[in-house]
């Protein structure tokens, strides 16, 4: 009987050697471990045997058993690796064509400028202010220190609704009535973002409708030093830290004494070249000390307080950031314009 | 402002300075440089020549064969011009001589006959046509018979002079006269200022035997001067005159007209030359105009004119309009003997009026309107008189006449250096303060570290400390300001909730696919009245309209963002790029009148227009078309977002498609709408079939709450139903919903439809809808029991209330 069992065990390892699929081997399980399978058999006929013979007969019966699953077993595990390889090679895509297109949106040139500058404000302690677009010439104008008939109104060319109505010019109305809202007690520290009007003929350099932003820091003992200081921070964090800046004597109503700023040209990096009209430098944007007559209108008093102020213009900023030539770009909504612009931008070096 | 270098050197000392170091130094201390020209290109080779004899050419009717000695040569030069004659003194570019252009002279034959050379105009000699005097605008310039033969034209024409553009401010009305740029220019490179030569020869006989003159407002004429000039001679300005002149982009005309308009650009100080016989009598009357009174001035236009207008008369009439423009039938003649010179104070108001109000702006009112220097105006009058007698020949009568009731005096500005560097955060000393006023040439008292400063009254631009510190830092140069950050106690910054709100809406609606805009807030007439929003459809709302429009295309503020957005849906299909998905936050302007007496209000909006395929695949020929469905999809999303519940109610709207509409309700307040847009607009458009949606920000502001409350995630299973019902086609698919939710609460917490079907196996006019219902209980594991008994309610009630029935 132990001769028949060895030789189950060859004959039942040798066809599951063969065997070469899923089928097959279950085929073999039955032929040799099923109920009327060849072993079962065999030890169907152990009862034959004597008392002695029954146990070490059992034990080789078993460790048959035991080869025989455990090789099913280990050959099925093979097959089926084999299957699902052969499955999975039959499955190969051409990874080289095209995804599905997820079209993602995304922000429009000047409102990333204007938020990366919002951001920057923030972090050094300033709030983000808004005001009307359609203003009150006394806001305006006048709280500006540029009462009716005062020559510097002419800079700044009016889109009139009514005598007392107007298409804001620029964001500086916002400065008097953020004044005006903390009356007079308190620091202001603000920037304020917007649209603003201008009666220009639109053009690659002139729009009727562009963008400002406003920022106002009025405290005791704030000293022109502190302006220049705070745009170079401005500067180097939007166009890089490799950029200079310099501050001009200009004029503005509002402001007293009043600066023009410029940066130093990115192309030439100040040697001059065309970009910069051979100068070296680019005029970014317009500041100085609050006037005194603003603070006092706004119910400040300048004796205590000083200030200063600066207005910027993010379609400019954005020109020449970017290199764009044309500033009818940003309200034309060209779709390839605009996606040029949906990349992460992650700020200046 | 263009300042001639050569003409500035008159008055400082500039001959060691380069133009570009001036044009720098100058725009770092406050005026700004726009540029540097040259009055003309490069020539080389051209000297003056004298005609010695000008005949006709042999073989050519229009061309003279002229023989011209240039002092070291004779030469034949063969000349078009229809001037040349003999006798003259000329330009003559030799061979090897280089005109503008790099146009080079060689010699020539013409028609057979030599030519040595080109006799030149100011044209060729490279100067601006527009600045050529008319006598030589067609021909060839001639010298002043006094030139020296053999001479460099390049100096005696001015051609080499460099001439710096100024873009003044409005303050630095100062600049606005080479005596003022001389100041500015000597107070940077620490010089001296020499001031032209006012000296006349005054006749025994009196101007005030000529002429009297009255100011009847001399709140807005406190001085006027009148000189007379006799025996003038109409004739040709001096070389040099007419060389500056072009230089500073005037034509020049005759010694007259030329030297009033050389002594404005000198002095900063509008004269105005009057032709004395023809002035109509022999008194001037200066006043504030008639309503509807007229002149015709200068330039030949009738002007009517108002009671805020100051003119000059004859006492009867006027004859100018003061400080703006003369009057025609006064002006000056080939055949003028005797002048009247007016040189007077105009209030800037008055004359910026009259500006405002005739449209006329010439170099005169520019400098009114800013304010001239009142002690330079009577001197100025000498100045032009001094040049009448050298260079007209004139007889000036002892005077002049004037009605003078002018404030000379100067203002003064107390301050200590403390106040200066405490403003400007430096460590200036007075004593470098001092040294600073004494380059200004500002007198002033200082007593240690306090200073009084009487400022001259050429710089009416200074009054308080302010523009002292500004004064005294542009000096000290901005560059050498110190670079600090405000010491004021830190404040944390940050955006508003709305602010952030908007940030995050936008955020959404990028990661949803679309694109945001900026369209114009101004729109045409076209734009005004479509696809409002119905919430504002009813309100009685006036388009805000501008007062002066540039052109008919902005002529209306916004009442929806939609129109700009189908624009540059328009702009974009016309040029094949069909697929757009775009979004814009924007306000439009709500008023009731369209010439408002207060603001309007500024309604925020957040709209958006998608056209053409969403999706495309396209080699796997997967393609989605934009539809209803989807910017509903995008809408739904948001509110879903921003935790806003929200409703959807068919609605109709002008210019949307009348099936496709929908308005967007939030707690059964309108806040928007979505849907097609009416394939008539988009016919007329010129736009693919597209969809939009318009939302009022307003109201979803005011639905945001920032409180979200944590929800136990259900611990218990929950059980899936699904559930089809037949109605008629008409019912809504939503309401259904609604009673489903309604009929099923508490226990169905999730009402999702997943099919709609018409057609084969459903009778006629009939649809089914099928619903997927989720039971969940929070408490505890469901009972199959209980969502039968919910699930039959639900069957029931929808059932009753539509006349459905569950199809099996």
């Amino acid at each position: 009987m132990k001769d028949q069992l060895e030789m189950i065990r060859k004959e039942a390892l040798a066809k599951i050697e063969e065997a070469n699929d899923l089928k097959k081997l279950q085929e073999i399980k039955v032929t040799y471990l099923g109920k009327k399978g060849s072993l079962t058999s065999v030890l169907r006929g152990m009862g034959k045997l004597s008392e002695e013979e029954r146990p070490v007969v059992g034990e080789i019966a078993n460790k048959v058993r035991e080869a025989i699953t455990e090789e099913i077993n280990h050959k099925t595990e093979l097959l089926e690796q084999a299957e699902l390889d052969a499955k999975l090679e039959s499955e190969t895509l051409d990874v080289t064509l095209p995804g599905r297109p997820v079209e993602a949106g995304g922000p429009h040139l000047l409102t990333s400028i204007i938020e990366e500058i919002e951001d920057l404000f923030i972090g050094m302690g300033y709030e983000v202010k808004e005001g009307p677009e359609v203003e009150t010439d006394y806001f305006n104008f006048e709280a500006m220190n540029m009462p009716k008939g005062h020559p510097a109104r002419d800079m700044q060319d009016t889109f009139y609704i009514t005598n007392e109505l107007l298409l804001r010019t620029h964001t500086s109305p916002v400065q008097a009535r953020t004044m005006q809202q903390y009356g007079g007690a308190k620091p202001v520290k603000m920037i304020c973002p917007g649209k603003v009007y201008r009666r220009d003929t639109d053009d690659a350099t002139h729009s009727h409708q562009f963008t400002q932003i406003e920022g106002l820091y009025v405290d005791k003992n704030v000293r022109l030093s502190d302006l220049k200081g705070t745009l170079d921070k401005f500067a180097k964090s939007i166009f890089g830290n490799d950029r200079e800046i310099r501050l001009r004597p200009s004029f503005f109503p509002f402001t007293e004494p009043s600066v023009e700023m410029d940066i130093s040209c990115k192309v030439c990096k100040g040697a001059g070249c065309s970009v910069c009209k051979h100068s070296g430098w680019i005029e970014i944007l317009g500041g100085g000390m609050v006037h005194p007559d603003v603070l006092e209108m706004a119910g400040y008093d300048s004796k205590v307080y000083t200030g200063f102020a600066f207005g910027m213009g993010p379609d400019r900023i954005a020109m020449l950031k970017y290199g764009i030539d044309d500033i009818r770009h940003f309200y034309t909504n060209d779709k390839r314009f605009l996606t040029q612009f949906h990349h992460a931008q992650g700020g200046a070096q | 402002m263009f300042v001639s270098l050569n003409w500035l050197n008159n008055y400082v000392d500039i001959q060691s300075i380069k133009p570009e170091e001036l044009s720098d130094k100058i725009t770092k201390t406050g005026i700004e440089v726009d540029g540097i020209e040259y009055v003309a290109e490069k020539t080389s080779g051209v000297v003056v020549g004298y005609v010695e004899s000008c005949e006709q050419h042999p073989n050519a009717d229009k061309l003279q064969l002229c023989q011209v000695n240039t002092g070291d040569d004779k030469l034949q030069i063969i000349c078009g011009a229809p001037n040349v004659t003999q006798g003259q003194k000329v330009a003559v570019a030799k061979p090897g001589a280089v005109l503008p252009n790099n146009f080079k002279i060689k010699k020539v034959k013409l028609r057979g006959v030599e030519s040595n050379g080109m006799i030149c105009s100011l044209q060729e000699l490279g100067i601006d046509e527009k600045y050529v005097p008319s006598d030589v605008a067609e021909g060839i310039f001639v010298f002043p018979e006094d030139t020296t033969i053999g001479e460099s034209v390049e100096k005696l024409l001015n051609l080499d002079d460099a001439v710096l553009e100024f873009d003044l401010t409005p303050n630095r009305a100062d600049a606005l006269s080479m005596l003022g740029v001389a100041y500015e220019t000597a107070a940077i490179f620490d010089e001296e200022v020499t001031f032209p030569d006012e000296t006349i020869h005054p006749s025994e006989e009196k101007a005030e035997d000529y002429i009297t003159v009255t100011a009847e407002d001399p709140e807005l004429n406190p001085y006027y001067g009148a000189f007379i000039a006799k025996n003038v001679e109409i004739k040709q300005s001096p070389l040099w005159m007419r060389n500056y002149l072009i230089a500073a982009g005037i034509r020049p005309i005759n010694n007259v007209v030329d030297i009033t308009n050389y002594v404005l650009l000198e002095y900063g100080q509008p004269l105005h030359a009057f032709d004395y016989d023809r002035f109509g009598s022999d008194k001037v009357v200066t006043r504030r105009a008639l309503d509807n009174e007229k002149i015709m001035t200068l330039d030949g236009e009738e002007r009517t004119l108002t009671n805020e207008n100051l003119v000059i008369t004859n006492g009867k009439e006027p004859v100018a309009l003061a400080g703006v423009m003369g009057g025609a039938n006064t002006e000056v003649y080939s055949d003028t003997a005797t002048i009247l010179l007016e040189s007077a104070y105009f209030n800037p108001s008055a004359v910026r009026k009259a500006v405002s109000d005739t449209g006329l702006r010439s170099d005169s009112s520019t400098r009114f309107e800013k304010g001239v220097d009142p002690n330079r105006v009577e001197r100025a009058g000498l100045r032009a008189c001094h040049l009448l007698e050298k260079y007209a020949g004139a007889t000036i009568l002892a005077g002049p006449v004037s009605f003078d009731e002018m404030d000379r005096g100067e203002k003064t500005v107390t301050f200590a250096t403390e106040e200066i560097n405490k403003r400007l955060g430096t460590a200036i000393t007075s004593e470098e303060i001092s040294t600073i006023l004494n380059k200004l040439q500002f007198s002033f008292e200082q007593e240690n570290d306090s200073f009084v400063v009487h400022v001259p009254t050429r710089r009416g631009d200074i009054s308080i400390l302010e523009d002292m510190v500004e004064e005294v830092a542009r000096i000290y140069g901005y560059e050498h300001l110190p670079y600090t950050l405000p010491e004021g106690s830190p404040q944390a910054g940050g955006l508003t909730q709305k602010q952030k709100l908007k940030r995050e809406i936008k955020k959404y609606l990028q990661s949803a696919g679309l694109m945001e805009t900026i369209t114009y807030s101004l729109t045409d007439e076209a734009g005004i009245n479509k696809l409002l929003s119905p919430e504002l459809a009813k309100k009685a709302l006036e388009p805000v309209q501008l007062s002066m429009p540039m052109s008919e295309d902005h002529r209306y503020l916004r009442l929806s963002v939609l129109p700009g957005l189908l624009k540059s849906l328009a702009h974009n299909q016309a040029r094949s790029q069909t697929d757009i998905h775009y979004f814009e936050l924007g306000n439009v302007f709500l008023s009731e009148e369209s010439q408002p007496s207060n603001q309007p209000e500024e309604n925020l909006r957040l709209a958006g227009v998608l056209s053409g395929l969403w999706l495309n695949h396209s080699w796997q020929q997967e393609k989605r078309k934009v539809d209803f469905y989807l910017v509903k999809g995008i809408v739904e999303g948001l509110f879903d977002f921003l935790n806003i519940p929200v409703t959807f109610e068919q609605t109709k709207l002008a210019d949307m498609h009348p099936g496709r509409c929908a308005a967007v309700l939030i707690d059964n307040q309108v806040a928007g709408f979505l849907g097609q847009v009416h394939p008539k607009l988009e016919k007329t458009m010129d736009i693919k079939e597209s969809y939009a949606f318009d939302l009022n920000m307003e109201v979803i502001f005011d639905a945001f709450t920032t409180d979200t409350d944590y929800r136990p995630v259900p611990k218990y299973p929950s059980i899936a139903r699904d559930i089809a019902f037949i109605v008629n086609e008409d019912v809504k698919a939503g309401e259904i919903k609604d009673m489903i939710e309604e009929a099923g609460s508490p226990l169905v917490k999730n009402v999702r439809i997943f099919d709609v079907y018409k057609g084969e196996n459903l009778p006629e006019g009939k649809k089914s809808v099928a619903y997927s219902l989720l039971y969940q209980d929070l408490e505890k594991t469901l009972k199959d029991a209980e969502v039968e008994e919910s699930y039959q309610k639900i069957v029931d009630t929808v059932n009753r209330n539509f006349n459905a029935y569950v199809r099996s």
